[in-house]
């Protein structure tokens, strides 16, 4: 049961997002800026990064949701599998692996990020602006995957609601304007 | 130096906020509803959350322009910031605050470790629903941002002394910057 009353029929995210409004407008924006904002990195890259970074954190219901979400947009189920597997043998450019890097080492801490990733992320052809966006993806699930299992929030076992979930994110983005997918408790 | 190119001059988060405008809208609006907008948690107790969060984290910009923040607000009990910056959950605060930093350490580890208990007993001494919800969301912010700012290695000023003045203003006025 999560720490707080949540609405019921509302896991994970969406109903914390629904507890706190004025603190969810701007999670909101700023997911959407970035990940389906105007960008040189596809959505399928973008949502990559979200999984991998969820994945790292064992938050289930992010890693799920954006699982799901990173697979509609590849159209295909086995890259998030391999990059989980192994971000150097995955079937991805080099350039989204040294991101995915700079992503992981984000996620254990900023500090590790080194001259020598980035450096290695603009000789496979990263701009600023990607190297920028990663860390600071990486950044927001890190906020997410917290503040999802900070308060442990309800995580659903069937992936019928993920895919929901997913072609919501699709179809719809991040700002939270077609009703949130209720899921009966 | 920066992993990008920033403006020279301008420390830390401003930097990066000066580099993405569009994403430093809603970073600023999310800070300042946890940090500043009104709350039966004061600004000054926020502050010391977040400030906590970012030395565990060892973010020295964000933990330096929190705590000057956080000195700002509480004025007169302004030592509270250096006793739990070098005594975390056993500097001398209320038992409520220090349920919230319990609270706060461990989702800045890992959000899952947060218990039962740590919620049950931080209710007892009197923490609402909501103040437990922004005390996550805190640290977790803070887990955002305190990445955000060293993962691109950002300029961090040495002195202090450099970060008093903006703890001033961000007591003061917030973290929407005016509008101009």
């Amino acid at each position: 049961m999560a720490h707080i009353p949540i609405q019921p029929g509302l896991p994970g995210i969406t109903g914390l997002l629904e507890y706190r409004l004025d603190s969810a407008k701007p999670i909101r924006e700023l997911t959407q800026v970035l990940m389906r904002g105007e960008s040189t990195l596809t959505f399928a890259e973008r949502e990559l990064i979200a999984t991998y970074v969820s994945f790292l954190n064992e938050c289930t219901f992010c890693t799920r949701a954006h699982e799901a979400t990173a697979n509609a947009l590849f159209e295909n189920t086995t890259i998030v599998d391999s990059v989980k597997w192994n971000v150097y043998n995955a079937p991805i450019s080099e350039k989204l692996k040294a991101l995915l890097i700079i992503a992981q080492k984000t996620q254990l801490n900023g500090k590790t990020v080194s001259k020598e990733d980035v450096e290695n992320a603009r000789v496979h052809g990263a701009t600023d602006l990607e190297i920028h966006d990663t860390v600071l993806i990486s950044s927001l699930f890190c906020l997410y995957n917290r503040y999802v299992d900070g308060l442990a929030s309800w995580t659903p076992e069937d992936s019928g609601f993920y895919q929901k979930l997913a072609d919501r994110l699709v179809n719809h983005g991040y700002m939270g304007t077609t009703k949130p997918v209720v899921h009966e408790e | 130096m920066a992993h990008i190119p920033t403006q020279p001059g301008l420390p830390g988060i401003s930097s990066l906020f000066a580099f993405r405008p569009e994403t430093a809208k809603p970073m600023r609006e999310l800070a300042h509803v946890l940090l500043y907008s009104e709350s039966s948690l004061s600004s000054g107790d926020r502050e010391v959350i977040a400030t906590y969060v970012s030395s565990r984290n060892q973010c020295v910009f964000c933990t330096q322009s929190h705590a000057a923040a956080a000195r700002a607000h509480l004025k007169e009990d302004a030592s509270i910031v250096d006793d739990v910056l070098l005594n975390g959950v056993n500097a001398s605060v209320s038992d409520k605050l220090k349920s919230l930093l319990t609270i706060a350490g461990k989702v800045q580890k890992g959000g899952r470790i947060v218990t039962d208990e740590d919620v049950a007993l931080a209710k007892s001494l009197g923490a609402t629903d909501m103040e437990i919800h922004d005390t996550v969301l805190i640290a977790a912010a803070f887990s955002m941002f305190n990445r955000y700012v060293d993962g691109l290695a950002s300029f961090t000023p040495q002195d202090p002394a450099d970060y008093v003045e903006m703890g001033v203003r961000m007591a003061s006025v917030g973290y929407i910057p005016p509008k101009s």
